[in-house]
This record gives C-alpha cells, structure tokens and sequence, in this order.
C-alpha cells in the first residue's frame, strides 16, 4: 500500500509540473492544487499506512511499532485547510486579473513590466 | 529532554502573536469606526514591541527562552523559542511596522483604510512575528502562510490592474514556494520523526546523509524563492512596486528576510552536514544573486523596480555569509539581514515621498529634485550610500563581518592559500 501511494504521489507530482509549466492561469492553479495533494500523500506515506489497530494505547503498555503515526494525519489536516484558502484567493484573484486585465495567459499580463524597457547604455 | 514547564516570565514570548491577531480582530470588529483604526494599531504594534524588548533582556539575561503550547512537553508539543537572533529580528520587525503604519496613515487613500489595510498590517506582523520565534518547523509553515495570505491582500488592496498582474506573478510563485517546503517538512518527518527544531538538531546526525542532504536541497529552493535568490528572483522585481510605496516597504523590508532566517535556521543549525554538501551551491548563489541584483538596479529605470532588485543585492549578502561556515559568516549574515529590513524599508518609503513630490515613478523624469526639496534627495542619498557600505554608514559593518570572514576562509590573509579548496 505504501509503494502505491508513494507512486501516485509521484504521478500527482509529474501532472503539477506538466501543469505549472502552462502559460494559463488556471491551469497552473489546478497544478498547484494538485501538487499540494501529491505533498499530502506523501505526508500520508511518512506516517505508515498499516492495517492494524488504532494507535489508542491502553495505560500501562507500550505503543505497537505497526500502528500507524497519528501526527503525520493532523499534519495533513492543517495543510489541507490552508492550501484550501489559499487556492480559493488564488482562484478568486485569477478570475478577477480575467475580468480586469481580459488576459489569463501569463504573456500577456505585462502591465507590471512593459515591454520594450529601458536598454541601459542609451537610455541615459 | 525536557521535563519542566514554562517559567511564568517567559510567556511573553508568545505575546507578539497574540497581541497581533487579537488587534486585527478588534479593527475588523471596529471597521466602522474609522477614528480608532490608526491608534488601536500602533497601540497593537507598539505594545507588540515593548513585548520584544523585554522578552530580548530575558534572552540577554538567562539565555534562549522556551515555551511550549498546552504543557505537552517537547518533543510533542508545539515550541515557541527565542534566541538572540530571532527576538532582535522580531523587534526591528515591529518597530518597522509602527513606521509604516505612520507612513500609511499619511500617505494611503482612504479606499485603502476602509477596506481593512490596518488589520492586514498586524496580520503581517503576526505571521513575522512568529516566523521568528516558532521552535517548530511545522509551525514555522503555518506562520508562512500566515504571513503570505495578508501580504497577498496588502498587494492587491486597491485592487488598480499593475497591482493584479504584480499580485498573481507574488501569489503563485509564493504558494509554490510554500507547497515545496511543506514537502521537505514531509519527507523531514519521515527520515527523523520530529519536526521539533531542537530535535532535529539532535537526531539529524544519525540518519542518512545523502537523504538529509536531498530535503536539504528542497529547503533551499523553497526559502530560496521566499527570499529571491538569483535564478528564482525574477517575481520580486515583477511585484513588489505595484502596491502603494508604504506597502513596499512593509514588504521589502519584512518578507524576504524571512526567507534568509528560515535558511539560516535549517541550513546552517539544523542541518549543518547537509549545507556542507550543499555548500558550492550555495557560494554560487550568492555571487549569482550579488552579481545579478547590481545589473538589474542599473538597467531599471522605474524608481521603486529599481529598488527591487537592490532588495535581492541585499538577500545575496546575506546568502554568503550562509556559505561561509564560520561565526564571522554567520555573524555578518544575520547582521546584515538587520541592516537590509531598516535601510530598504526606509529606502522605500523615501522613493514613496519623492515619488509624490516629482509625481513621477521614471527616474528619467526625477530631474531637479534638489533644487525642488533637497531634504528628501539628500536622505535618498546617505540611504542608498548606507545600501551601498559607505563606511560610517549602517551597511559598512555587516559587509565587513562578512569580508572577514570570507578572507579568514580562503586564506588570503594569512598568505596560506589552500589551492585543493579550489580545484
């Protein structure tokens, strides 16, 4: 189960990439998305993935080295929530830059660097 | 191990958190109320310092100071540490932000102040803050981003199209940035099993060298695009000037240096076997970016971009000073990244008053601001000077820590030149 999941971390990993390399905004922000899914498997992984009890230990006794690690999962939560408000300002900012600067092709957003600046010998 | 709790005096180091984001609730609440704004936030950051100072005496006094959340004692629980190096960059942080906040107050437009540029302030501040005196990587993530969603809203707050195009380059290069440190943090937690810092230290030594060395690599990149280091630098120069110039400088004087203190914190304490393999990457960095950032402000004719790239000058400084691996470098470093968060935002704010003055932001078009206000241009001077390590000046000291250094390691004083080191 391990290997699996590693592997489609990987392959969640290889898609965000293809994905950011496009120039259209909201393809790199489904990159993103995905890639910060590929990060939460991969947390996942780190905390085992075992079919065995519940990691709730009685008093008394010690931890089964098997169980799964409880900490990677809140990891996971905490990094769920925030990529989540971040995607959604990121999502709300690409549709507004669509409405106002009629461009969701990076090429095309020059506003905060024009084209045809200064070239440094002659322009003094 | 440690087996006690927190010392009562010592909760004042969780206190500029605090004192932050209960002040950005209470002006959201207060909205309407547009008198209290500006006093209740500089009361915020005021208070906010007066916290610092005093938790910088105790760090004076007894040494670094601990505590952690809920009296789960480490390794399990969530530590807030101080030492001398977070705490002094955590005051100045504070001290910065109450003179932009007078700046702002000044020079933003009231849509600005009505639409909540205050609370985004002290949310920033928040997130600086504890970037500064976490003792938890993962914390460490979640002030990040704390710290990167109001910085995103301070950017685009006005909402003008260069301050939407500047804002998507900053906010999708910075969540990248931030999802590949949360994968070193994964991977971090799967080779040693804590993400304490004081942990880690201890336990980072007894696990495979080449595997550290690998999350030690995405580390620096990840912190590398925070703090815009040389291939990764192009988003700074693309955004940091279309905010207002108060923005700007809060910005430029605050966040890239975040990034040097998270390398210097994982690089150099963490993980030091990792950066000395990482270590001819590293120098090239920083030349690069010292190299580069020069050119760049030359080349540039628009005030305030101009400055961007004196920005990235400053981050390369700093990088070196984290490829030198002595006291002096790191010394120098962390010296140098005080000098850099005063000169620049000062240096920013003083391009805002002289943009306003002049109404232009092409320096072609600046001609004759002397004789127009010579006070502002006489200051815009002695601060690039102080940029630039003009001896009595701020800049002059860290640059020579960290020429120091540099000489002492290469041997060139001492007229014993380890040439194998270079081969």
């Amino acid at each position: 189960m391990d290997y699996a999941l590693a592997a489609l971390s990987g392959v969640f990993f290889t898609a965000a990439t293809y994905l950011l390399l496009s120039r259209a905004l909201i393809r790199m922000l489904l990159g993103l998305g995905l890639m910060g899914n590929a990060v939460n498997l991969l947390i996942f992984v780190a905390g085992r993935l075992t079919r065995a009890v519940p990691p709730i230990v009685p008093a008394g006794e010690t931890a089964p080295i098997l169980g799964a690690n409880p900490l990677p999962q809140a990891l996971i939560l905490t990094a769920i929530v925030i990529g989540f408000a971040m995607f959604s300002f990121l999502l709300v900012l690409a549709y507004r830059a669509y409405q106002s600067l009629e461009a969701d092709d990076t090429d095309k957003m020059r506003l905060a660097e024009p084209r045809g600046g200064p070239q440094p010998p002659m322009s003094y | 191990m440690v087996s006690f709790s927190t010392y009562p005096g010592d909760w004042v180091i969780i206190l500029p958190v605090i004192v932050c984001l209960v002040g950005a609730a209470l002006l959201l609440v207060l909205k309407q109320v547009r008198e209290v704004q500006i006093p209740l936030a500089l009361l915020s950051v005021g208070v906010v310092a007066a916290c610092e100072v005093a938790l910088l005496t105790r760090v004076l006094t007894v040494g670094p100071v601990s505590m952690t959340m809920g009296n789960w004692l480490p390794p399990f629980g969530i530590s807030f540490t101080a030492d001398l190096m977070g705490t002094s960059f955590a005051l100045v942080a504070a001290l910065l932000t109450f003179a932009v906040l007078i700046y702002l107050e000044m020079d933003a437009p009231d849509r600005a102040k009505r639409d909540g540029i205050y609370p985004l302030v002290l949310l920033l501040l928040a997130g600086v803050s504890g970037s500064f005196l976490t003792g938890d990587l993962f914390n460490l993530y979640v002030w990040f981003e704390v710290m990167l969603i109001s910085s995103f809203g301070l950017m685009v707050l006005g909402g003008k199209n260069v301050q939407l195009d500047g804002t998507v380059k900053y906010g999708f290069i910075n969540f990248l940035a931030t999802t590949l440190f949360l994968l070193a943090l994964g991977l971090l937690y799967g080779l040693v099993g804590t993400l304490n810092m004081a942990d880690v230290m201890l336990r980072a030594a007894k696990v495979d060298p080449a595997a550290m060395a690998s999350v030690a690599a995405i580390l620096l990149l990840a912190f590398g695009i925070k703090a815009a280091a040389f291939p990764v630098n192009a988003w700074l120069p693309a955004s940091y000037h279309t905010p207002p110039a108060g923005i700007s400088a809060l910005l430029a004087g605050l966040l890239t240096k975040v990034g040097v203190y998270a390398l210097l914190r994982t690089m150099v304490a963490l993980l030091p076997a990792s950066r000395d393999v990482l270590d001819p990457l590293l120098t090239a960095i920083a030349v690069l970016t010292l190299l580069i950032a020069p050119l760049g402000a030359i080349a540039e004719t628009h005030l305030r971009r101009a400055l961007g790239f004196l920005v990235i000058g400053g981050i390369g400084a700093c990088l070196a000073g984290i490829a030198l691996p002595t006291a002096e470098g790191i010394g120098g470093s962390s010296i140098y990244v005080l000098h850099a968060m005063i000169s620049l935002t000062a240096l920013y704010l003083c391009a805002g008053l002289i943009e306003k003055l002049t109404g232009e932001t092409d320096t072609r078009k600046m001609g004759g601001l002397y004789a127009a206000a010579s006070l502002p241009s006489a200051l815009f001077l002695t601060l690039v000077l102080a940029i630039a390590g003009v001896p009595p000046l701020l800049g002059f000291w860290p640059k020579l820590l960290l020429l120091e250094a540099g000489l002492d390691g290469s041997g060139i004083v001492s007229g014993v030149i380890d040439w194998a080191r270079w081969r």
